[in-house]
């Protein structure tokens, strides 16, 4: 079969159950069961989304606040599983869903660095050749044996966003992560991504800045109230898309 | 399964960074660091064995290095459960936005204890040296014991992360089962002074037999028998079973509970 898809979704649907009908003693556990209460009360997030992406390409995911894209992500990003359906991805991903999510308060930048590339699941040895780059590009030669915890959310976008660029990975996902930062920063960020691209790195941007998706991606996906409403060319979606709202 | 390895293998380095924050950041700040491993167990030691042999007297030679190396199993039981217990729910904010073998943070907490576990056994070894207790061959065997309950500490403390997501209540409840587990196992007390009924409950608590296990070694000059292993073995292995198929079972859902 020669399928050169380097994501495809099939077919996803994911469930959440409401806060409300969280159950968290086993006391409650065991009442709610005898009376049969148990969340009745479910909210699909995604429901049958199916699109597929190719090498290369750079996908914009737009849609209001609520409407699965951040979901949609997490799910290609291998944190949360689908409830129905299944998402095949073909390469290395490097998930930017929250700046600096990955952080430990308490250590210093430097040590930060070392931890975060574990959890991309680098080593110590191949972390060491990207120090300097990863410092240089966030400008925080003179912090770096400062805890984390006394940055600005500036200064720890700028690291987060350099440690998550290192190498090439063959997929990117961005979440609303260029909106951090000064004007300056955003700049060197879609630099940095524009490489990345044409190294044959394949994107993944979600952003409500439908300006930044156009001058980034080729093609998107918008997403209302969990369902693909459309996906094609990224010209064809965004002009819609304007014209909806 | 060739999956399972090839990814326990990419996340290896995260192991080692995961231990090295643990250890970090508990000594961060203060003066003497990572001695406090060693000096922590010592003054514990000598704060016990002040108040037990002048309270109750039991009838044991080298009081101190019994409590002491009782001590040393127990407390590695309690702290490394105890921390295993609450690392998905620690790691949470982590989990829900990166992709990250779950058991990885199970596993930091185990070896973290593992390293406090070494340097109580060093400190352990200084009070024998001090009190000339006399150090026997035997005790080239002593990986036998500390394998034993590395290994059933992780197969307790996987299955305790998995279910306390979804049970809080676990949580409270396991600290004052913590402590009954404590006075069924002869930390303290010799298992002379228990009668016979008691006894039989004692010896079914399989830390007593892995701390029995210990003291032969250390203190008795004495080759652990083959029975006493292979019920280890078979308890560590039931418990290891038991807990990876829980995790395995609950993982995916984890992110849903925390």
């Amino acid at each position: 079969m020669e399928n050169m898809d380097i994501i495809s979704v099939d077919h996803v649907s994911m469930r959440f159950r409401l806060a409300s009908e969280k159950v968290d003693s086993l006391k409650e556990y065991f009442i709610k069961t005898l009376k049969s209460q148990i969340s009745t009360n479910e909210f699909w997030a995604l429901n049958d989304v199916s699109f597929q992406i190719q090498k290369g390409d750079a996908l914009g995911l737009i849609g209001l606040n609520g409407s699965g894209k951040s979901t949609m992500l997490k799910i290609i990003a291998g944190v949360l599983k689908p409830t129905k359906g299944s998402v095949a991805v073909r390469g290395e991903v490097a998930p930017l869903i929250e700046l600096g999510a990955g952080f430990d308060y308490d250590l210093t930048a430097s040590e930060n660095i070392f931890l975060n590339g574990a959890l991309m699941g680098r080593s110590h040895e191949e972390m060491e050749s990207y120090y300097d780059g990863i410092v240089e590009f966030s400008e925080l030669k003179d912090f770096i044996d400062v805890p984390v915890k006394n940055f600005s959310s500036g200064m720890i976008a700028r690291l987060a966003f350099a440690i998550a660029t290192i190498g090439t990975p063959d997929i990117l996902i961005c979440d609303e992560v260029l909106s951090v930062g000064d004007f300056r920063f955003q700049e060197k960020c879609h630099k940095r991504i524009g490489e990345m691209l044409e190294k044959g790195t394949t994107l993944l941007f979600v952003s409500h800045s439908i300006e930044q998706v156009e001058g980034l991606c080729n093609k998107a996906v918008w997403l209302e109230h969990g369902n693909v409403k459309m996906f094609g060319e990224c010209k064809e979606v965004a002009e819609i898309y304007r014209t909806a709202y | 399964m060739s999956t399972y390895i090839q990814n326990f293998i990419k996340f290896r380095p995260l192991l080692n960074e995961l231990i090295m924050r643990d250890i970090k950041t508990k000594y961060r700040k203060s003066i003497l660091g990572v001695f406090w491993t060693i000096l922590n167990p010592l003054f514990m030691m000598v704060v016990l064995s002040v108040v037990f042999s002048n309270l109750f007297k039991f009838d044991i030679e080298y009081f101190p290095v019994y409590l002491l190396s009782g001590q040393l199993i127990f407390n590695f039981y309690n702290e490394a459960t105890t921390s295993a217990m609450g690392a998905i729910i620690d790691n949470g904010p982590l989990i829900k936005k990166i992709y990250v073998p779950k058991y990885v943070f199970v596993l930091s907490r185990i070896f973290s204890s593992s390293i406090n576990l070494l340097a109580s056994f060093t400190a352990l070894i200084f009070v024998m040296l001090a009190m000339r207790v006399e150090l026997h061959y035997t005790v080239l065997l002593v990986p036998i014991p500390l394998f034993f309950i590395v290994f059933f500490s992780l197969g307790v403390g996987i299955l305790l992360a998995a279910i306390t997501v979804k049970f809080r209540d676990i949580m409270h409840l396991y600290s004052v089962f913590v402590t009954a587990l404590m006075y069924l196992t002869p930390v303290i007390y010799p298992m002379s002074i228990l009668p016979e009924w008691l006894e039989k409950i004692v010896l079914l608590n399989p830390i007593t037999n892995i701390l029995m296990m210990f003291r032969d070694v250390m203190m008795n000059n004495t080759v652990p028998s083959v029975s006493s292993i292979l019920l280890a073995a078979v308890e560590v292995v039931v418990v290891m079973a038991a807990g990876l198929y829980v995790f395995y079972k609950r993982q995916d859902t984890f992110i849903l509970d925390i």
